[in-house]
């Protein structure tokens, strides 16, 4: 063991770091992104691409793309998404562990894009809470990256320990931020597909249905 | 054209020739003889193969669909092209699946998208659109953005949402 260094009890050599658990705990979760490839068409390509040597999002820590929704932190819905494969969606991101968030990649996946019809989602804020929206038709890899560095911004603002704290908060799923934003006080995000009535209630552009939370 | 010369000799006075934009062989049959027609021509005339089996929805106008059915010859190097009028909302036809197995997938589109039923067809089930719904989309009436898109998918989320409160109220229990 000749080459190690004695443990040693000199401050100037053991060293220690102050922080606050928060930032620490928000410092592991930005810098360590799995993301799930939920590549539905086209912009899965660029998906790959970015994931791939020429873009490498291995320099943002969001290299490692699982298949398994267990072991994902953030899902890219990359393409149009059909109501027939909603409950796919849907079922691929309650099966990933929370703190969770979601990328809506593409204009397919943000608002239903072109396909103005009755067999796409018009925008997956729909089914699920979505985080970052990236415009694109496909979107560059460029922009995904973007995506993923607003989407480490916004970890960084979060507020992990209150979980400890305070107990279980329910999860708010308007489409931003979840464990440091109180149910009841839906951030006002730009929704797109709906349009609000005399009442204040947010309705389904195309349905006229209610997309506010019971 | 050697199929119709064909069919003219067999007797198949109301068999006619007309003329469609794109220069392809067409010939116009009525319903009654559509499965005949088939029959002599990938016998007699040497289509092996169907191409496309799909309709037009000509509505308002009646009679208010026209069936498709289009052939190749490989032997001859021939195309053909059948129309065959179908009259009414929910129109019935004759399957060309004892003839072409592999029209099974284009029938069953036809049936999802206009609402058309073959008799004779052995799975005729919904290809696309998901079983339960319950609206052929080509159909002239359908508009472009749905009747309720998102309704199955509504129905399975309270679904699922009343199995994880169970579950949630169950492990409470347990405890």
């Amino acid at each position: 063991m000749g080459s190690l260094k004695e443990a040693t009890t000199r401050d100037d050599e053991s060293g220690f770091m102050a922080t606050r658990v928060n930032e620490l705990i928000n410092w592991g979760r930005k810098n360590s992104l799995w993301p799930m490839p939920l590549g539905l068409s086209c912009c899965g390509i660029e998906l790959m691409a970015m994931i791939g040597p020429k873009f490498d999002i291995a320099r943002f820590g969001a290299e490692a793309a699982r298949f398994s929704p267990r072991q994902c932190d953030v899902m890219i819905v990359a393409g149009t998404l059909t109501w027939k494969m909603a409950a796919a969606a849907r079922t691929i991101y309650d099966q990933m562990p929370d703190p969770k968030w979601v990328i809506a990649m593409g204009v397919c996946s943000s608002s239903g894009g072109m396909y103005d019809s009755y067999a796409v989602v018009q925008g997956v804020d729909s089914i699920l809470p979505v985080d970052i929206y990236v415009p694109g038709c496909p979107p560059r890899p460029d922009a995904l990256i973007d995506a993923i560095m607003k989407l480490q911004r916004k970890i960084e603002r979060e507020n992990p320990i209150r979980r400890v704290l305070e107990g279980p908060q329910e999860l708010d799923e308007s489409g931003t931020g979840r464990l440091d934003v109180p149910a009841n006080s839906m951030v006002e995000t730009h929704r797109m597909g709906t349009y609000k009535t005399d009442s204040g209630l947010r309705k389904d552009q195309y349905t006229g249905r209610s997309r506010e939370k019971n | 054209m050697a199929a119709l010369k064909h069919m003219l000799s067999l007797g198949w006075d109301e068999v006619r020739e007309t003329q469609d934009r794109d220069s392809m062989p067409t010939l116009t049959v009525a319903l009654e003889r559509l499965h005949e027609a088939l029959e002599v021509l990938k016998r007699d005339c040497g289509f092996e193969t169907v191409t496309l089996v799909t309709a037009i929805d000509h509505s308002p106008s009646e009679p208010r669909f026209e069936l498709i059915h289009q052939l190749l010859s490989i032997q001859n190097n021939d195309r053909l092209r059948l129309r065959c009028a179908l009259r009414g909302d929910h129109p019935n036809a004759p399957t060309c699946t004892d003839l072409w197995p592999g029209a099974a997938y284009m029938e069953r589109e036809c049936w999802d998208m206009f609402g058309i039923r073959f008799d004779g067809h052995e799975n005729l089930r919904r290809l696309l659109m998901p079983e339960a719904y319950g609206h052929h989309p080509l159909r002239k009436e359908f508009p472009h953005q749905g009747i309720e898109p998102d309704r199955l998918y509504r129905e399975w989320e309270r679904e699922r949402i009343q199995r994880a409160e169970a579950k949630t109220s169950q492990e409470g229990a347990g405890l």
